[in-house]
């Protein structure tokens, strides 16, 4: 398994919890992330173990196994 | 200020408001419903609530129907019952990037929805340090607008009713003491009020307006309506009028009749 790891880190799966949801990601950082959700990064904000990511270190924000991240909006409110 | 009123513009922190008139984004029958509701009702400003992203994509998203060249987003902390609830929704609001405006919301119980004062009171002084145009619903309690404005929020919020009841504005003595608490506490420009929650009516947001409020926040008092454009637009006459009425100077009230005819040159 290690050897395959080495050779194939891409088909390893991380097991993240997002948005309350386990799931499993092929994203490293953040960006990646939402692009693999399909959430455009503009008027997002996101939490990685209750710590907000500024979005200019999206890129670079790395996820590891087990992150819990939460992503949010904005929806009608009063 | 001007009688038309519109040159009478509302400027807090330095962002001015075209509109007294704050309305909500929650509770339409449609996206599109409100975007029509929000056109007719004039404003300029929108609250807006922090929420987890869809990931399934069952539902439109706000923003579409939204043009933010044209509304100022004010995100909320509604539905936060604890400081530390209302700082993390605070900050994911401001860090969506479009607003470092905050309604900020501390709930106390979940029946009455009335505001939890101290944390309330706790957790505007930390958002004001950070930075935060602070805006704090509040109760209409005169001596905890003092407390807020000195913690460094922008205006307060106290409500005229409870959230969504309808029910108008309940202690219209106490909001007109708020105003007089408050006003030498940020001289020379004063503190702004905004009355938030209970407006059911056009009436209601009349009476805010003609106590000297500064403006109105309205979110069920038009999403609930049985034509809430009709009724957005309802607000904003009664907005203005209540407005214009405060300017004007209203007539003090007597007992009794005083005669608006001459009672000289009639016959005998």
């Amino acid at each position: 398994m290690r050897f395959l790891i080495l050779i194939f880190p891409k088909w390893v799966h991380m097991r993240l919890k997002v948005n309350g949801e386990p799931m499993d990601c092929m994203a490293e950082t953040v960006q990646a992330l939402l692009q693999e959700l399909g959430v455009k990064a503009q008027a997002v904000a996101v939490e990685v173990n209750f710590s907000i990511v500024s979005k200019k270190d999206f890129g670079a924000f790395p996820l590891k196994e087990g992150d819990q991240v939460e992503i949010v909006n904005f929806v009608g409110g009063g | 200020m001007e009688k038309d009123g519109q040159k009478d513009k509302l400027i807090i922190k330095g962002i001015e408001f075209s509109s007294r008139l704050w309305v909500g984004t929650g509770k339409y029958g449609s996206l599109e419903e409100m975007a029509q509701a929000l056109e007719a009702s004039g404003t300029d400003v929108v609250t807006v609530s922090v929420r987890r992203v869809d990931l399934k994509r069952t539902a439109e998203s706000l923003l579409n129907y939204i043009d933010l060249k044209k509304y100022k987003i004010l995100p909320n902390t509604a539905g936060c019952y604890t400081v530390e609830d209302a700082l993390r929704y605070a900050r994911l609001g401001r860090e969506a990037g479009l607003s470092d405006m905050v309604k900020l919301e501390v709930i106390g119980d979940e029946k009455t929805l009335f505001p939890d004062v101290i944390g309330l009171l706790q957790a505007t002084e930390t958002l004001a340090k950070e930075g935060f145009i602070v805006f704090p619903y509040t109760n209409d309690d005169p001596i905890m607008a003092k407390r807020l404005i000195d913690a460094g929020a922008a205006c307060v919020m106290p409500l005229g009713a409870p959230i969504g009841s309808g029910l108008g504005i309940r202690n219209p003595y106490n909001i007109k003491i708020i105003l007089e608490t408050v006003a030498p506490r940020c001289a020379p420009l004063g503190c702004p009020v905004v009355v938030d929650a209970g407006v059911g009516t056009a009436s209601d947001a009349a009476i805010a307006m003609e106590l000297g409020c500064d403006a109105v926040l309205i979110n069920t008092g038009i999403a609930g309506a049985k034509d809430p454009v009709a009724m957005a637009s309802a607000m904003k006459h009664a907005v203005l009028a209540g407005r214009l009425s405060w300017g004007a100077g209203r007539i003090s009230k007597k007992l009794y009749a005083t005669a608006s005819s001459p009672l000289e040159g009639m016959l005998l």
